[in-house]
């Protein structure tokens, strides 16, 4: 590789750090972005855990809904959690917050309960076998359409998936030491492999 | 069914680092809960009184009536947090029954224990405790607290014990970085800290949980200057709905919060605000009667 991948990861509310750190293990280049010009400068961009209804009000508020929806369609994006809630087309029995569409799933919110309920577990994941996975009050996605691909489910509840540059986790890979999911993201964006390929 | 492990640290502790950047408020029933959740709160408190009507009304503070938790709950799908007083762990395993997200210890409340603290480790529901130095938090994080927040001083609108608790932790944090590592078994000795994790602090070079700012916030300018001082998030008790105006004021102290290094967005943030709450002079208070002084 050349220069380093840049990775921005929204920096409106939420676990930012956590994933900035990530980005520095994998070995790229860390950006947070803010605004419309921030997200003109990085290659690749993480919508971070927070709380989606925060996250939605920031980002109409900063008007980056369209640029997120033009970003996709050249450059990848990871959206966990919060993330995977805003990237949804539709949020089962829930018209807030307003998601931004980027992929053809339908997800509930605090699918699997209250923090109480919180919990880590053993994933296995498509093409990459079983990943310690650490779910906070966490989404699920209850179906996908056509064009999305499910990489992981949890008691008959999806909770990765992906969908041309769009990748979602329902739970947390910045939590957790093992890289593997960012290091797949990592080579998304790099054009580096075909769809689904993980790097083991 | 994969097996699930709940309860654990990162889960407890993760719950915290998905609010940073964010904004807790304080309310006393579902229609306020809706105002802070539309306003773009990372959680609610559910509390019987804020803080300043607590201040006001004196006599026994306690854990709110399950019946305003609950309504709470309901009406909003935000976090819920809820307040125990310092060393009830009844009030908290009641709370956690109940389904709060996180438990408060804290001192708003009038402590059931002048020794003693809440044995947080034994719970799967996280805590959050308050602390006014580098000490203080390192007990409570020693009794299993995922997050911390400065202690301020409760429902008085007035930010400037909240400036001086940030600036003391933030500034021992830093010097324990400083001092070598044959020099920290004097220092857990002078602070009253775990040995074990003022050591965790020199390794990560900051403090090993996310922590908010608390007591005094009260216009967007106030949540601002906590961000720069290094919070990771603020609480805000009685500021919001103390105010002329609590939507507007929710709305900006959230903005406030995620743009705090934006000047020219904080000045637009702050104009045609209304009046917020009505301040109190620190000064004004006897020992007894300051908040932050209860904890141990």
């Amino acid at each position: 590789m050349g220069a380093k991948r840049r990775i921005g990861v929204l920096a409106l509310q939420g676990a930012v750090s956590e994933h900035l750190d990530m980005v520095k293990r994998g070995g790229c280049a860390g950006l947070a972005v803010k605004n419309r010009a921030d997200l003109g400068a990085v290659d690749a961009l993480i919508l971070p855990g927070g709380e989606s209804t925060t996250l939605g009000r920031l980002i109409r508020e900063q008007e980056l809904e369209d640029d997120i929806r033009a970003f996709v369609k050249t450059r990848p994006l990871l959206g966990t959690c919060a993330g995977l809630i805003l990237c949804a087309r539709e949020l089962v029995g829930d018209a807030r917050p307003r998601p931004l569409g980027l992929m053809d799933i339908s997800v509930e919110r605090n699918g699997f309960g209250r923090q109480r309920e919180s919990f880590e577990a053993d994933l296995e994941v498509e093409g990459a076998g079983s990943i310690r996975a650490v779910f906070i009050r966490a989404p699920f996605i209850q179906s996908v359409g056509v064009g999305a691909r499910v990489l992981a489910s949890l008691d008959d509840k999806i909770v990765m998936a992906e969908q041309g540059n769009v990748l979602v986790t329902a739970f947390h890979p910045e939590l957790a030491d093992d890289m593997r999911i960012f290091n797949y993201f990592v080579a998304k964006s790099s054009g580096a492999l075909a769809e689904s390929h993980f790097l083991l | 069914m994969n097996k699930k492990y709940t309860g654990t640290d990162t889960i407890k502790r993760g719950m915290a680092r998905m609010q940073k950047g964010g904004v807790i408020m304080d309310v006393v029933n579902a229609e306020q809960a809706k105002i802070a959740e539309a306003a773009g709160a990372v959680a609610v408190m559910a509390l019987e009184r804020v803080p300043a009507d607590i201040r006001a009304s004196g006599g026994v503070a306690r854990m709110a009536d399950a019946a305003i938790i609950e309504e709470v709950m309901r009406a909003v799908s935000i976090p819920v947090m809820a307040k125990a007083r310092i060393g009830h762990m009844v009030e908290a395993r009641i709370l956690e029954a109940l389904g709060v997200d996180y438990i408060d210890e804290s001192e708003v409340l009038t402590p059931a224990d002048e020794e003693f603290h809440i044995l947080k480790t034994d719970f799967t529901v996280p805590f959050v405790c308050g602390c006014r130095d580098l000490g203080e938090a390192l007990r409570r994080m020693g009794e299993g607290a995922s997050m911390l927040r400065t202690k301020g001083e409760p429902g008085t609108g007035n930010i400037v014990e909240a400036v001086r608790h940030m600036r003391r932790v933030q500034g021992q944090v830093a010097a324990l970085c400083a001092k070598s590592k044959d020099e920290l078994m004097t220092l857990a000795k002078e602070i009253g800290a775990p040995y074990e994790l003022v050591l965790e602090v020199k390794t990560l070079g900051k403090l090993p949980l996310v922590n908010f700012a608390a007591g005094g916030v009260a216009t967007p300018a106030d949540a601002a200057l906590m961000m720069t001082l290094g919070a990771d998030g603020v609480f805000v008790g009685s500021g919001i709905f103390k105010s002329a105006n609590p939507e507007k004021f929710a709305k900006a102290i959230v903005s406030a919060t995620t743009h705090y290094q934006d000047y020219a967005t904080l000045a637009a943030l702050s104009r045609d605000l209304g009046a917020p709450m009505q301040g109190l002079e620190i000064a004004s208070l006897s020992r007894e009667q300051r908040m932050q002084e209860r904890g141990w």
